[in-house]
């Protein structure tokens, strides 16, 4: 188990992609954090037999 | 009247759209207001609220529902203009409608290549995937959605342990990496503490403790409450936060909390933190004590878990600082309490919204031999028939789904505390009334504020006798945070309320008080 990647990000600065409430993405500008917020949807328009294919596929 | 306008392809999140139905259902003359996506289980809601299921033909999970129900037609029209105006008002709020929003998780990353952590909370179906997407792509992930399956949770592990990433959750609420708090989290001062923990409020009261104490924390890492508790899941995070830490040179101190693990996750956790040769503090909540082990100190509660940390840290005792509240002290409080009661108060009523905080109250008045009924005691002979109603000594979490479905959660919005103090406080059986007050990102603005106003309107309609009524609370806060941790106190002491420096001192004078009248 190699933990090197989470120490390193310790002490580094966060660049955060946020995808959901956008309250989350609205409190770390407070912060002057950088962040993305994502105007994300359900991928496949919700369609669950989609979502699974793509699943298997790997995406 | 009722009518439904569904608007294709039109995602909003769940608790924008909660909060726009709850402003929306003010207006004189509505009698429901839904604004949700198009899910199944929203859906199969409305039907049940008596929606026409024709209507819902076609609905996909990524159309918005409106679903009004009005007095008249002309109401309806105002509900309808209301809730677009509602959601007008979120697209331009910031002057930023011209800012790039990438629709999917490899277009952001395309857009920010520098991006090191990716913050999900979109419904619990679809949080998996994004979530295994961001560990493929490198990118450490924080997964705030609940309804995760088991076998996702594991899966999504496994490969954060393959390539040594973060993968804290799901059902994870709160962190704080390099000093930023992420989803519900305070503004802690930095230290060279450092935890990791299997409870969103137990590391919010841990964290904030230790800011009291004037020490701070390097990192504050969550690992979702299932970590720790299933075998399957295996701890894999909690591992994976003890060997980070131990590596962290700005890390002198280790704190791990969480409710009593499975015993052999419990075995492997210890041996873990033993290896690291930092002092550590362990703080299974509800667990018997223990006595020290090598670099190992456990305690029974957050205070003590927060105290121990600072003592280990600066090397010196805590004989002055906030929580040195002398047990004379507590009697006196106590004492002063007991003296204002009628003959026929007799119960207690622990009404939280962070569920560890209501688990550390309970164990603290079980611990004083005094039975509590609760939604979430882990004894079902102990759990309440139906959350809503209390039975004898009650401490309930307000943030259990059985109260926040299609409601955001009691910390975002409080109201569903004063529907249940509106119930209680005129109860002239209930002696104590007990509450935590959580402030920081994500926690309402002026949690205490709505508490203040509730409970004066109480007093004007005579709705409670305040004279004799205990309402014993806790802020689980820092000066730092935005809601302003001074004045919160001075509202809450302005209605009679005792405010004490955690929640386990809270709970303490409340079972005080409860054991000295029954």
């Amino acid at each position: 188990m190699d933990t090197t990647k989470i120490t390193k990000l310790f002490g580094r600065e966060l660049t955060i992609i946020n995808m959901g409430l956008e309250t989350f993405a609205d409190n770390l500008k407070d912060q002057k954090k950088t962040v993305l917020q994502m105007d994300w949807r359900p991928p496949a328009g919700g369609n669950e037999k989609m979502i699974a294919l793509l699943k298997k596929l790997g995406k | 009247m009722k009518k439904i306008i569904i608007k294709k392809d039109s995602y909003y999140d769940s608790v924008f759209l909660m909060l726009a139905s709850k402003a929306v259902k003010k207006i004189s003359g509505v009698i429901e207001a839904v604004a949700s996506m198009g899910t199944e289980t929203n859906v199969g809601l409305l039907k049940d609220i008596g929606f026409d299921a024709k209507e819902f033909e076609g609905v996909r999970p990524n159309d918005l529902i409106m679903a009004m129900e009005a007095e008249t037609k002309e109401i309806m029209e105002e509900a309808f203009q209301a809730v677009e105006e509602f959601l007008n008002k979120k697209r331009h709020s910031t002057g930023e409608e011209d800012t790039y929003q990438p629709v999917n998780l490899e277009n952001a990353i395309r857009f920010l290549p520098q991006s090191n952590l990716v913050l999900i909370s979109v419904p619990g179906a679809y949080a998996a995937r994004e979530a295994r997407l961001a560990l493929n792509n490198g990118l450490h992930a924080m997964i705030f959605s609940d309804n995760v399956s088991i076998d996702d949770e594991i899966k999504l592990k496994k490969i954060a342990q393959e390539k040594g990433l973060l993968m804290m959750g799901p059902d994870c609420g709160t962190a704080i990496i390099n000093q930023t708090p992420l989803c519900f989290a305070n503004t802690v001062r930095q230290g060279d503490i450092g935890l990791v923990a299997a409870s969103g409020s137990g590391l919010q009261e841990v964290t904030c403790c230790i800011d009291k104490l004037g020490s701070g924390i390097s990192q504050a890492l969550g690992t979702g409450g299932r970590d720790l508790k299933d075998p399957r899941v295996g701890g894999r995070m909690m591992k994976m936060g003890i060997q980070a830490l131990s590596h962290d040179d700005r890390t002198k101190v280790i704190v791990v909390i969480s409710k009593p693990p499975a015993p052999e996750l419990a075995r492997q956790v210890i041996s873990d933190l033993t290896k690291t040769g930092k002092p550590c503090v362990v703080c299974f909540l509800g667990q018997e004590k223990r006595h020290p082990e090598k670099n190992l100190t456990f305690a029974e509660n957050l205070e003590e878990t927060a105290r121990l940390a600072v003592e280990l840290s600066s090397g010196s005792q805590d004989r002055d600082g906030v929580f040195a509240v002398s047990s004379k002290t507590i009697d006196q409080i106590v004492a002063g309490e007991i003296n204002k009661k009628t003959t026929q108060q007799k119960y207690l009523r622990g009404l939280y919204v962070g569920g560890t905080l209501a688990d550390e109250a309970r164990i603290s008045f079980e611990q004083q031999c005094i039975e509590i009924y609760s939604n979430i005691h882990p004894d079902k002979a102990f759990r309440l028939k139906d959350p809503k109603v209390s039975q004898n000594h009650t401490i309930v979490d307000l943030g259990d789904d059985a109260f926040t479905v299609g409601r955001p959660h009691p910390m975002i919005d409080p109201s569903i505390r004063d529907e249940r103090l509106e119930v209680e406080i005129p109860d002239s059986e209930v002696a104590v009334i007990l509450m935590d007050f959580v402030l920081g990102y994500g926690a309402h603005e002026n949690p205490a504020g709505q508490v203040q106003q509730f409970l004066n309107k109480a007093r004007s309609d005579n709705l409670y006798q305040w004279e004799t009524l205990s309402i014993i609370t806790s802020i689980t806060g820092t000066d730092e945070d935005f809601q302003d941790m001074a004045k919160q106190k001075k509202l809450l002491e302005s209605m009679n309320c005792i405010v004490m420096p955690s929640n386990y001192l809270a709970s303490r004078v409340a079972a005080g008080i409860i054991k000295g009248i029954n």
